[in-house]
């Protein structure tokens, strides 16, 4: 039930903002330590608890309003997607702030006061709190049903869910209208996480953990509805319950699987509605080389001849930024180019390093037909998921595709004989004749340079105007008779075997491949980069990917708080930056 | 940013950062552990003893005249990260070696990088047995004791209680498999009739404690295996003791006798429990007595297992670095630990010829609670030796040879 609780929160803000709110499991996990701090705090004896639980729900609630007056509301003009960059930041920066105010290690709260015994229900002990949160579920879903259903604040996010323009027209303040059910959203955040500290550890991860279940909640509940969210958690957590009895090996997966099958059978979600014709992130962007071609050449010129005069150390840094360039680059052409964006495409990237070392190390492959077999391998995977997941449009798309990844990461994760599990493939060495640093960065700039190159290509030729026309205007290209779905499913494809390209040539500059590389968090690195550089043009990917990776690089170098800074840096970027440091150029963009 | 921008940018952080350690300079030691992240709440208690002892080596003048540094770098628990540090370590700071590790998955990522690249790497604390058999090569040694080791010590114990149902819980990595794995087939070799009725493989961080707890109840087990660890741990407990489950049977935990995971649990922590673990506050060697008074001095902090693993490994380095004399290369540094003795506050220890493994050994007794300092503890405690409980040479040669 608590996961309901963050869910609808988070379904809420999403339905009437289109904010995917990354920062909400923060949210969450700030309130519990917040409930920690005041409970030990408030001389209230036994209602110490109860009344830190809700001024934590409050005081996040206040923190929402500060982050939409102060930041998201900047914000709001440009692209969409803008501001799951702002709430990523705000992800970085909270978690630190966490570290630093109450450290790392576990901390345990007090148990709910008055209800921290247990109720025996058929010969079986069942502890109190857990029902009351039973019932405090269903009488917060009945509340917010009120709320939405009886009074006129209600209707006017009801409709905004469905029509955000159409209400905006008719005089309602968006802007109020906005804050207030970002402050509602975050302080259900909050109610969760103070709600969860008699039940659970208080760890610095439970805002990344918490995050992925609440999505899948939202999205198979159905995004913007409350109904749907509450169906949902009831059908997850029983299906997880049910799968701890009778499938207890497949508990990584099992969540997942639900989630996929739904969305396969109903691409809105059990109770969501379909979405109205929306506009794409980077709609009506035109084909074009953000650079002038003469700046492109002496990139080239500058990463061909540079490289031997640089330290060592850089020469392996170069090649990483070489092979996360590629892999942003791939994910522009679905989510830039395409208008599909992707919570997956770490899917590709792990596909590949996992295909490479596989072909290698399992099949015995010499390494450079393992690393030529890779992409392929990443590709013929994507036809698969982009068969079931071009179907569906905006968010459900994203998750669907999100929901594939954990399949991919379960499965290397626990098949051990083939993936060597959680303990990952070690010994992914390029060929003796390519090992040295010199060497594998030239493999690296062939690679991933020539990726990068084809994509450009790819992007202007007659496929890629296609694509974004099928992006801007669907019905439109249908009716010129352009088959949508085939046209997606090329894009999905090929972005697939550039970014197992990219995991290839991760996986051979690492030595070792590892579930993590198909896990959320490098799917959302890839969508931040692609984003820091500016959505509307390919060279924005491989510019994002540079300075995140540089950022980064340089800061964790010099502070320990390295999630604060570079959070912070990054919120600034934003604000400077809303469409990108490339789509800020002067005279490019829109 | 431009370009042009981006290349200058490169050019000056370069000039700013190369800085190669000299021969005359400090003997530099690349530290690479999950200082963020889901090994977070375990490492910093190991950073301070790592300080303390390098503090403690320097003021004696160093080792062969050369202070000793540590360049710390935190890997967020992500395999990639730490190799990206492992490169800046070796080629841009010149450290001498690279030490460290909390989670397994990281620690052999650090250590295939550092066999391809021959570079000696002193693992610290993760647990695997991997690192030092299956995927052991000469330039890897470890400090703790492994899962192998640590479930072997429990078989050894739990068999004398004669208690045949048998489930078990753990998270759904290597670490929980293994750690199951050696003590069940342990078990098995002294007690024939041990039958096992249930193993629940929770999702690792995100244990939902209730159904759990439900299902491990309803298979009315005689006894209980627990690898779970963290915040899996605390909630399994808290869940647990509301519906009597430690009341119904017994209950072994792999290292939940370590002040890491029983001093949360504070007064919750249950009692009659079989650990490994480590019993600072008991433990009568002078020399580890002085050893707690300097840590909890410098610190005002209670030491941890990974204090102790942490001072432990300085030490180690520390001997294996004058046992190598001037050339400090990795071959000749990898010859100075193989079978290497090093004198530690709980006695002396030395790194097998044949793996690398460290002989440390751990702590085996029972949990109970004490109320004065308000956190439950370990008593009828003994020490098992790593001697005891680690294979012999041909039988690691051959699961060396497997890989």
């Amino acid at each position: 039930m608590v996961l309901f609780l963050i869910a609808s929160g988070l379904s809420l803000i999403f339905g009437v903002t289109r904010i995917v709110n990354f920062a909400h499991g923060s949210f969450y996990m700030l309130a519990a330590y917040l409930t920690y701090a005041f409970a030990a705090r408030l001389p209230l004896g036994g209602a110490a608890f109860y009344a830190a639980a809700l001024l934590a729900a409050l005081a996040t609630g206040l923190l929402g309003l500060v982050v939409e007056v102060l930041l998201l509301r900047r914000v709001y003009r440009a692209p969409e997607l803008y501001q799951l960059l702002l709430t990523f930041a705000l992800v970085l920066v909270i978690a630190d702030l966490v570290r630093f105010v109450w450290g790392t290690e576990n901390l345990t709260g007090p148990p709910a006061p008055g209800l921290a015994g247990a109720v025996p229900i058929a010969g079986q002990l069942f502890p109190t709190y857990d029902l009351v949160l039973i019932g405090l579920g269903p009488a917060v879903a009945l509340a917010l049903w009120a709320l939405f259903y009886r009074t006129r604040y209600g209707i006017l996010i009801r409709a905004a869910t469905l029509d955000r323009e159409m209400v905006a027209v008719l005089g309602v303040d968006e802007a109020r209208l906005y804050t207030s059910v970002f402050v509602l959203g975050s302080c259900l955040a909050g109610l969760a996480g103070a709600l969860q500290v008699p039940r659970q550890a208080l760890t610095n991860v439970m805002d990344t953990t918490v995050l992925t279940e609440a999505f899948v909640v939202v999205v198979v509940g159905g995004m913007g509805s409350v109904g749907g969210a509450l169906l949902a958690a009831i059908v997850i957590g029983v299906s997880d319950a049910f799968g701890v009895l009778v499938l207890p090996g497949a508990s990584l997966v099992l969540t997942f699987v639900v989630m996929a099958a739904i969305l396969i059978v109903r691409p809105w979600g059990l109770r969501g509605r379909p979405a109205g014709q929306e506009r794409a992130a980077a709609a009506g962007v035109a084909a074009r080389p953000a650079l002038p071609r003469a700046w492109g050449w002496a990139l080239l010129a500058a990463l061909v001849l540079l490289p031997p005069l640089l330290p060592t150390y850089w020469v392996w840094l170069l090649a990483e930024v070489l092979a996360l360039s590629l892999f942003a680059a791939s994910l522009y052409l679905l989510m830039g180019a395409g208008g599909m964006v992707s919570f997956g495409h770490a899917g590709a990237f792990g596909l590949g390093a996992y295909g490479a070392a596989l072909l290698m190390l399992r099949a015995g492959w010499p390494m450079p037909l393992a690393f030529a077999g890779a992409p392929l391998v990443a590709a013929a995977a994507s036809a698969v998921i982009g068969f079931f997941a071009v179907r569906l449009t905006s968010i459900y798309f994203a998750m669907l595709t999100l929901a594939f990844a954990q399949i991919g990461y379960a499965l290397v994760h626990q098949w051990y004989d083939l993936t060597g599990g959680d303990n990952g493939l070690l010994g992914v060495w390029p060929a003796r004749w390519l090992a040295s640093p010199l060497r594998f960065y030239g493999l690296a700039l062939a690679a991933c340079g020539g990726g990068v190159a084809l994509l450009s290509r790819v992007e202007r030729a007659p496929f890629g105007l296609t694509l974004r026309a099928v992006r801007d205007h669907p019905r439109r290209a249908e009716a010129v008779g352009v088959n949508i779905h085939r046209h997606q499913l090329l894009a999905f494809v090929i972005a697939g075997f550039f970014g197992g390209l990219a995991g290839a040539t991760f996986v051979y500059l690492k030595g070792s491949a590892f579930p993590e590389y198909l896990a959320l968090p490098v799917s959302v690195e890839a969508l931040v980069m692609v984003l820091l550089g500016g959505v509307g043009t390919l060279a924005g990917a491989p510019v994002g990917a540079a300075v995140y990776t540089l950022l980064d690089t340089v800061v964790t170098r010099y502070t320990a708080y390295w999630q604060a800074v570079l959070g912070a840096l990054l919120i600034l970027l934003v604000l400077a930056f809303p469409r990108g440091i490339v789509g800020a150029l002067p005279g490019r963009g829109r | 940013m431009r370009p042009y921008r981006l290349v200058l940018l490169g050019i000056t952080l370069t000039l700013a950062f190369a800085g190669p350690a000299g021969a005359e300079g400090p003997i530099r030691i690349g530290e690479i552990n999950s200082y963020s992240g889901i090994g977070a709440p375990f490492t910093l208690p190991y950073r301070a003893a790592v300080e303390m002892a390098v503090d403690e080596i320097n003021a004696r003048g160093g080792v062969g005249g050369r202070r000793l540094e540590v360049l710390f770098r935190d890997d967020r628990g992500q395999p990639a990260e730490a190799i990206k540090h492992a490169q800046e370590l070796v080629t841009a700071d010149g450290v001498t070696l690279l030490a460290g590790g909390f989670l397994s998955n990281v620690g052999l990522a650090i250590s295939d990088w550092a066999r391809q690249h021959r570079v000696m790497y002193v693992a610290a604390e993760p647990l695997t047995e991997a690192l030092t058999w299956s995927q052991g090569h000469p330039w890897v040694v470890r400090v703790r004791p492994n899962t192998y080791e640590q479930g072997r010590m429990l078989a050894e114990r739990a068999a004398r209680t004669g208690h045949v149902r048998w489930a078990t819980i753990g998270p759904n990595y290597e670490y929980g498999k293994r750690a199951w794995e050696t003590f069940r087939d342990r078990l098995r070799e002294l007690r024939p009739g041990v039958e096992v009725v249930g193993e629940h493989w929770p999702v690792l961080g995100k244990l939902e404690p209730g159904p759990y707890v439900t299902a491990i109840l309803g298979e009315r087990p005689d006894a209980l295996y627990v690898s779970l660890f963290g915040s899996d741990w605390l909630a399994f407990v808290r869940e647990a003791n509301k519906r009597g489950l430690f009341e119904k049977m017994f209950v072994v935990g792999i290292l939940l006798g370590e002040p890491e995971y029983i001093d949360p649990l504070r007064t919750e922590a249950p009692e009659g429990m079989l650990v490994t673990g480590y019993p600072w506050y008991a433990i009568a060697a002078p020399a580890h007595r002085r050893w707690v008074e300097a840590f909890r001095q410098r610190t005002s902090a209670e030491p941890r297992l990974g204090s102790l693993v942490g001072y432990i490994t300085v030490l180690s380095i520390v001997e294996a670095l004058r046992r190598a004399g001037a050339d400090l290369g990795a071959d000749r540094l990898s010859a100075a630990f193989r079978g290497l003795a090093v004198e530690t506050p709980i006695g002396p220890i030395t790194f097998r010829a044949v793996d690398g493994q460290s002989t440390m050994g751990a702590w085996v007794g029972t949990t109970r609670l004490d109320r004065v300092r308000g956190v439950g503890v370990m008593g009828d405690y003994e020490y098992v030796p790593g001697e005891r409980v680690l294979p012999p040479a041909d039988e690691v040669l051959k699961m060396q040879a497997g890989h």
